[in-house]
């Protein structure tokens, strides 16, 4: 037996001390970090700050027409509601830091918009837009009801801005929810560039409250509850049996909820690729390189390939749909929940196979293990 | 073996020393166990906020109660003082015993090895003497106090403990573990925030290094506890394993409770010298306990009907890990037979399961948001383990027969489940209604095949 330890501890001291074993592609550890900088320096923050400019340039114009409540400046404001919806779509994702603090999403894009509650607002002309109570009746979509859904045509809508008897308060409620998107924006870019950006990047640990971990967590719960249910899902009706034609993003504006749901869907994409987003030609380091990176370890076929391909499946399924989704579930909801279903083999991939590649938790369980 | 010797081994003593500490950090430690638990504010979240709890079966019946279910746990610490005291030993450790396990009984979600051998280990310890020597009992009741104790008693804890490993290490002797360092693949490169150590995780020969370090540490550590002169190098690699594995996994205090439980494989004289250290510290005569009286069951049909329970307990521990043979199919796949084998992290498994209700009057149909009535943790456990999903099925048929006045509902899910870095696949077959399947012991045919083999144990 004294012949068998022996054996056995120099066989563990071989074991462990032995580096002619089965050897990795690359010796070199992969830098989790740089994902980090790659999305704070290249996506996180530029996307902000474009948003940031186009809230800013949504007040102006938004503060334009409250003064001069005219056709061409209603345009003009529409256009700019319409760049800074498609631009919120760059950021939505990001609920970490800040944004969470604030619920920043909750405060922008709750849809359907709650009218009634709007009207009640604007006809008291006293309301705390801070109130979660009063989340859905404010951001984008009540400012699609303020800007598409108050009359059957331009003309009608400008004259609750001008001869309404409550002309003056429409005016207010609507710069109000200008100023508030600009200003929580603002918030949210200046906690990033003051101070947040290091502390998300040297958050690099392999902790479930490491950046890493959590902005994976919000990414995956980004996709499923907001690009996939929100925009697609609910509407079709997948989770309620029959179609939901008004609860579609951007219901009044008739033409442009395809639109945003193509920019949040290229969003998605491009972070998971680590595509910057102002030079959409280069990319970094991101969810892509580490799968790969890990891949090739386990010697693993090409999940990286499969995500991107199905990506887009979506894509082209997405093409076949109306440019406004209520019509399409109205019309023909079948193109609509084949788009969902290319969305949710994504789910699968993502929340399956990435999440095991890359040994995160679906949000943080607290709990012993084996 | 003749009847002599087994006679003969059957009435045979030993120190009762080992069995004493053995009692103590048993009970010290459970004491911390439970208290971490609580501090951590796992009773609220486990036991008191999930809306449904996913039962064992043939054990629905066992449920938290609300705001009592802290009862429940006071009593478990209680207890578990009192083992470590030893008063009232017999009742403590019953109490105990029972306490535990009915923890752990109600909800399935937080099954772990190391429950399941809490639970067992204190069931056995309500048939062993433990109080003998070294106990408020034995201060207490002059009958009751003896130095030594019979062998089989502290035998038996070496024996679940050999099972234990032994067993850990048999389930390891398979493809996935041995050829394909997996799941240690998947986990030890995430770990890559570890000083020193995360450099060396990303290398792939760590991986397998660890896997077959692993399995020769669990198939030889009880053999080289057991003989005298490898005892102290096996105890040090004990204590190394268990760190390491409390460094690399969130496996909370079992490490420590596998370096202390290891301490009853030493001869008398450790534990004796440890007793010495503890009666200075507390001005305890010890010397009181050394009265060389041997322990006897206080009714020959007491001994008698222990050792019977405990060879039953043996023989069951020895069967129970195999009964995974009965089971045709993968069993890490279908996990029939799986719990409560000692198949401990074995299985990376992540999985995805999304319910589709169908009212069959009207033809319509929708998906269900599991968030609605499952935690985070509960959802993961279900995603990937057959029972969880089928109890989760039956539960949503009584939900929207009652909430939605959908009459006889039929429950279809959409799953897939990643196996030890294996790519998804479908896993429960789409097409069946879930709400025709009862639940039962019997094979699983509602899954689909696993299309791939893990060769071995």
């Amino acid at each position: 037996m004294k012949k068998f330890s022996f054996l056995l501890l120099t066989v563990l001291i071989i074991w462990s001390c032995t580096d002619n074993g089965p050897s990795g592609p690359d010796a070199d550890d992969f830098d989790r970090e740089a994902i980090l900088v790659n999305w704070a320096d290249n996506i996180i923050i530029p996307s902000y700050t474009n948003f940031s400019e186009a809230t800013e340039q949504l007040h102006t114009d938004a503060a334009t027409f409250s003064e001069f409540p005219t056709a061409s400046n209603l345009l003009t404001l529409r256009t700019s509601w319409e760049s800074a919806y498609l631009a919120f779509q760059t950021v939505s994702v990001f609920e970490i830091g800040k944004p969470m603090e604030l619920r920043y999403r909750d405060n922008l894009n709750i849809y359907p918009t709650d009218t009634t509650e709007i009207e009640n607002s604007i006809q008291s002309g006293s309301y705390n837009l801070q109130l979660p109570s009063l989340n859905n009746s404010q951001g984008f979509p009540a400012l699609d009801y303020l800007l598409n859904g108050l009359g059957e045509d331009d003309a009608e809508i400008l004259t609750f801005y001008t001869s309404d008897p409550d002309a003056e308060n429409y005016r207010r409620y609507l710069t109000d929810l200008t100023s508030r998107i600009d200003s929580l924006t603002s918030e949210v870019l200046a906690d990033w560039t003051s101070g947040y950006r290091d502390e998300f990047v040297s958050n690099s640990g392999n902790g479930s409250n490491s950046s890493l971990d959590m902005m994976v967590n919000d990414y995956i719960y980004y996709y499923e509850k907001h690009l996939r249910a929100g925009k697609i899902g609910i509407p079709a009706g997948v989770f309620s049996g029959s179609p939901l034609s008004t609860h579609v993003e951007a219901y009044y504006s008739n033409d442009f909820s395809k639109e945003l749901f193509n920019t949040s869907l290229d969003a998605t994409q491009n972070f998971f690729n680590g595509v910057h987003i102002n030079q959409p030609s280069e990319s970094g380091e991101s969810l892509s390189s580490y799968l790969d990176y890990l891949n090739t370890m386990k010697d693993g076929s090409d999940l990286v390939t499969l995500i991107n391909n199905q990506f887009d499946a979506a894509r082209e399924q997405a093409a076949l749909l109306d440019n406004d989704f209520s019509a399409q579930v109205e019309s023909n909801n079948t193109a609509m929940l084949s788009t969902y279903d290319e969305l949710q083999m994504n789910v699968v991939y993502m929340k399956v196979d990435m999440l095991q590649a890359l040994n995160i938790n679906v949000d943080y369980v607290d709990a012993d293990g084996d | 073996m003749k009847a002599h010797s087994i006679r003969s081994y059957l009435t045979a003593t030993t120190n009762a020393a080992p069995l004493a500490i053995f009692r103590i950090f048993f009970g010290l430690l459970m004491l911390i166990s439970i208290v971490r638990f609580a501090a951590n504010g796992w009773i609220q979240k486990l036991y008191i906020e999930p809306q449904f709890f996913f039962s064992y079966y043939g054990f629905e019946w066992v449920q938290p109660l609300g705001d009592w279910t802290y009862l429940i746990f006071i009593l478990c610490g209680l207890s578990s003082i009192f083992v470590a005291l030893g008063y009232k030993y017999r009742i403590s450790i019953l109490v105990f015993f029972l306490s535990f396990t009915y923890i752990e009984l109600m909800d399935k979600t937080t099954y772990l090895n190391h429950y399941y051998f809490i639970s067992i280990l204190s069931f056995l310890m309500m048939f062993l003497p433990a109080h003998a020597y070294y106990s408020l009992d034995a201060w207490n009741d002059k009958k009751l106090r003896s130095q030594e104790v019979p062998k089989w008693s502290v035998d038996s804890i070496k024996l679940l403990l050999f099972i234990v490993y032994f067993y850990a290490g048999l389930a390891k002797l398979n493809s996935d573990w041995l050829f394909e360092a997996m799941p240690l693949q998947i986990w030890l490169p995430s770990k890559y925030s570890l000083p020193l150590l995360g450099d060396l995780l990303q290398q792939t020969w760590t991986h397998y290094a660890f896997a077959w370090a692993g399995a020769i540490y669990d198939l030889s550590i009880p053999f080289l506890l057991l003989i005298r002169k490898t005892r102290i190098f096996a105890f040090i690699l004990v204590v190394i394993f268990h760190i390491l594995t409390r460094v690399l996994f969130p496996i909370g205090m079992f490490p420590y409770i596998m370096i202390v439980s290891t301490l009853i494989f030493f001869d008398a004289g450790l534990h004796n010298q440890i007793l010495d250290y503890i009666s200075k510290w507390f001005s305890i005569t010890k010397s009181f306990f050394d009265n060389g009286n041997i322990y006897s069951f206080p009714q020959t049909w007491v001994r008698k009907a222990s050792l019977g329970i405990v060879c039953t307990f043996f023989v069951l521990q020895l069967l129970i890990p195999f009964r995974y043979l009965l089971y045709p199919g993968e069993l890490f796949w279908t996990e029939e037979g799986y719990r409560f084998s000692w198949r401990v992290m074995l299985m990376e498994k992540v999985g995805y399961a999304n319910f589709k209700v169908v009212n069959p009057d009207s033809g319509q149909s929708f998906y269900v948001d599991n968030t609605e009535f499952l935690t985070r943790f509960q959802e993961k456990q279900m995603s990937f383990q057959p029972d969880f999903i089928l109890e989760y099925a039956h539960f949503l048929e009584d939900y929207y027969k009652k909430e939605a006045g959908i009459q006889d509902p039929e429950i279809f899910v959409d799953s897939y489940v990643a196996l030890n870095g294996r790519r998804s696949k479908r896993y429960v077959n789409p097409d069946i209604d879930l709400t025709e399947i009862k639940p039962s012991l019997k094979h699983r045919t509602w899954l689909l095949p696993f299309d791939d083999e893990i060769k071995g144990l």
